[in-house]
């Protein structure tokens, strides 16, 4: 009687109009007509969607910075720090010429996550120096093939003309430390050819 | 036109609206199941998912088609065909309206008022479980065999309660004609206020008939797989679900004209309807009748649950039995008492 919701079984016998089952099959019933009149809460999902929480983790987004350039440094901490595995890269280093294309002077040729894999865990994010790869709202597509789960970098990286705002999920410290400029990191694209 | 030629189109419409009715109690259960548990049910296939049915169709035509090895070739496709045929011979002896006079010539709205029409309902119904016999059989599985028996003992053990609920109706009525008893029903009280115990029964007998819940112990997917249907697949298994609705289309046909009036309904005469526009309005009626019964075969299958199969031959042989049993003595009292004995 921890919970007080013991409840004692009686064996006893059924009354008559227990026994004939009709009362008991109609009352059923009403039950069940009753639900004739509820609201379904089905959200039809393409048509409609459920509205996501700020912190939702779904397909990631490789950002660029102010001046659209790549953020991403192929450091690799995301795929270290990756518990599915599911991140590959390969890093080249920017010739002359390609600054306005990529932020630092090394950067991901081939930056592949695998969606079957990956977890939505959120730590590639977490590890990230470059606020390069953030999770979004989007959900990932379904494919008929694995091999379109493995999404490249034509899929990951923003668009220079359409950016995928992330800014719901900068928490304030992350904020805060976006403008403490003496990360070279956090400095833009100008900023730097003036150092 | 062609008295035979009139027949046969008349046999053909009616088939006609037995499958179509049939197609639609399929997209009917679904969406009634989802609506009764909070769901939406199917809505992608046109407006309210309203195609589904033909997509379901279309699906089951083109899945494989897979008889066992070791199964009776010639019987396993009989049976499904068997089962079908049965289905779709009911119908002719309901009576869908009352009749059209169309430049003069009396067109009747029942295929066929043969003046045993209750006897041969009771016939071809109790044919209905050679096709469940025969599949269940020829698909030499345990499963299907184990459902085939289920099938047979549940009909034969209903179809006793069945016919003895109707002797009293017959005993009441004086007649087996279908177009009879409805004519009688006109103006006066329908049967079901006379013979309230029998329609309980018939009611009852009904859902054990056509396999449908609380009674579908001949299906039971979480003991028999599928039951008798389990080898089946593709049209063939197309034909036994298909089946089981025309089953359920034709019973609730047969409710509505034994016990509520057919294509009568109250106060008929009073609205100032003339010849065509009354039969044309008396048939939609019956349909609406028919809509209901329907609704109530979905409505208790979505919510109780299966009986056991002893509770269910409990119920047949030592509950339904004596109480029809019971029912034509009380209504043969009544009848003596009140004079209207011959």
């Amino acid at each position: 009687m921890l919970t007080n919701r013991a409840k004692v079984v009686v064996k006893k016998e059924l009354s008559w109009s227990e026994r004939i089952y009709l009362p008991a099959i109609l009352q059923g019933m009403l039950i069940t007509f009753s639900h004739l009149f509820k609201r379904t809460p089905t959200i039809k999902y393409p048509e409609q969607k459920r509205e996501f929480s700020p912190v939702y983790r779904g397909q990631h987004v490789l950002k660029r910075d102010e001046s659209g350039a790549e953020r991403c440094t192929a450091c690799g901490l995301c795929a270290v720090s990756c518990p599915a595995e599911a991140i590959t890269m390969d890093a080249a280093e920017r010739k002359k010429g390609e600054e306005h294309l990529y932020r630092e002077e090394k950067y991901a040729r081939i930056y592949e996550i695998n969606m079957l894999r990956c977890i939505f865990c959120g730590l590639c994010e977490e590890a990230c120096p470059k606020e390069a790869i953030f999770l979004t709202d989007r959900i990932v597509p379904s494919s008929f093939t694995r091999g379109e789960e493995i999404f490249g970098k034509d899929k990951l990286v923003e668009p220079v003309d359409a950016p995928i705002d992330v800014s719901a999920r900068q928490t304030n410290d992350v904020l805060e430390f976006k403008k403490n400029k003496k990360f070279y990191h956090n400095l833009t694209f100008n900023d730097r050819q003036i150092r | 036109m062609d008295p035979i030629l009139y027949t046969i189109l008349l046999c053909v419409i009616v088939f006609g609206i037995s499958l179509g009715a049939a197609a639609y109690m399929t997209w009917g259960e679904r969406k009634l199941a989802a609506v009764l548990q909070d769901r939406v049910g199917p809505s992608r296939a046109g407006p309210f998912g309203l195609l589904q049915p033909i997509a379901d169709g279309i699906k089951m035509i083109f899945k494989e088609e897979m008889i066992p090895t070791h199964s009776n070739r010639w019987l396993f496709v009989l049976g499904p065909c068997f089962f079908m045929l049965t289905a779709c011979m009911t119908s002719v002896v309901i009576p869908w309206g009352s009749g059209l006079t169309i430049n003069d010539t009396f067109y009747r709205m029942q295929v066929t008022d043969i003046n045993i029409g209750l006897l041969y309902l009771l016939g071809v119904v109790s044919i209905g479980v050679y096709g469940i016999m025969i599949g269940g059989w020829a698909s030499n599985n345990k499963y299907s065999l184990l459902g085939a028996l289920r099938a047979s003992s549940q009909m034969i053990s209903y179809e006793v309660a069945m016919g003895l609920s109707l002797i009293a109706l017959v005993m009441t009525t004086g007649t087996l004609q279908l177009g009879e008893i409805v004519r009688q029903q006109d103006g006066g009280f329908a049967n079901v206020v006379y013979q309230p115990l029998g329609f309980l029964i018939f009611l009852i007998c009904a859902f054990a008939e056509t396999n449908r819940a609380p009674f579908d112990l001949p299906e039971t997917e979480s003991e028999l797989v599928g039951g008798f249907h389990t080898e089946y697949s593709s049209m063939k298994l197309g034909f036994f679900l298909f089946a089981e609705y025309i089953n359920m289309f034709i019973s609730s046909a047969v409710m509505a004209t034994l016990y509520f009036g057919g294509y009568n309904f109250p106060f008929q005469h009073e609205l100032g309807l003339e010849g065509n526009a009354l039969a044309i309005v008396q048939s939609l009626v019956f349909m609406l009748k028919i809509s209901g019964f329907i609704f109530l075969f979905m409505w208790i299958r979505w919510t109780l649950p299966r009986f056991r199969y002893d509770q269910l031959m409990n119920l047949g042989w030592k509950i339904l039995l004596p109480l029809a049993l019971a029912n034509i003595f009380i209504t043969g009292l009544v009848m003596f008492f009140s004079g209207k004995l011959g």
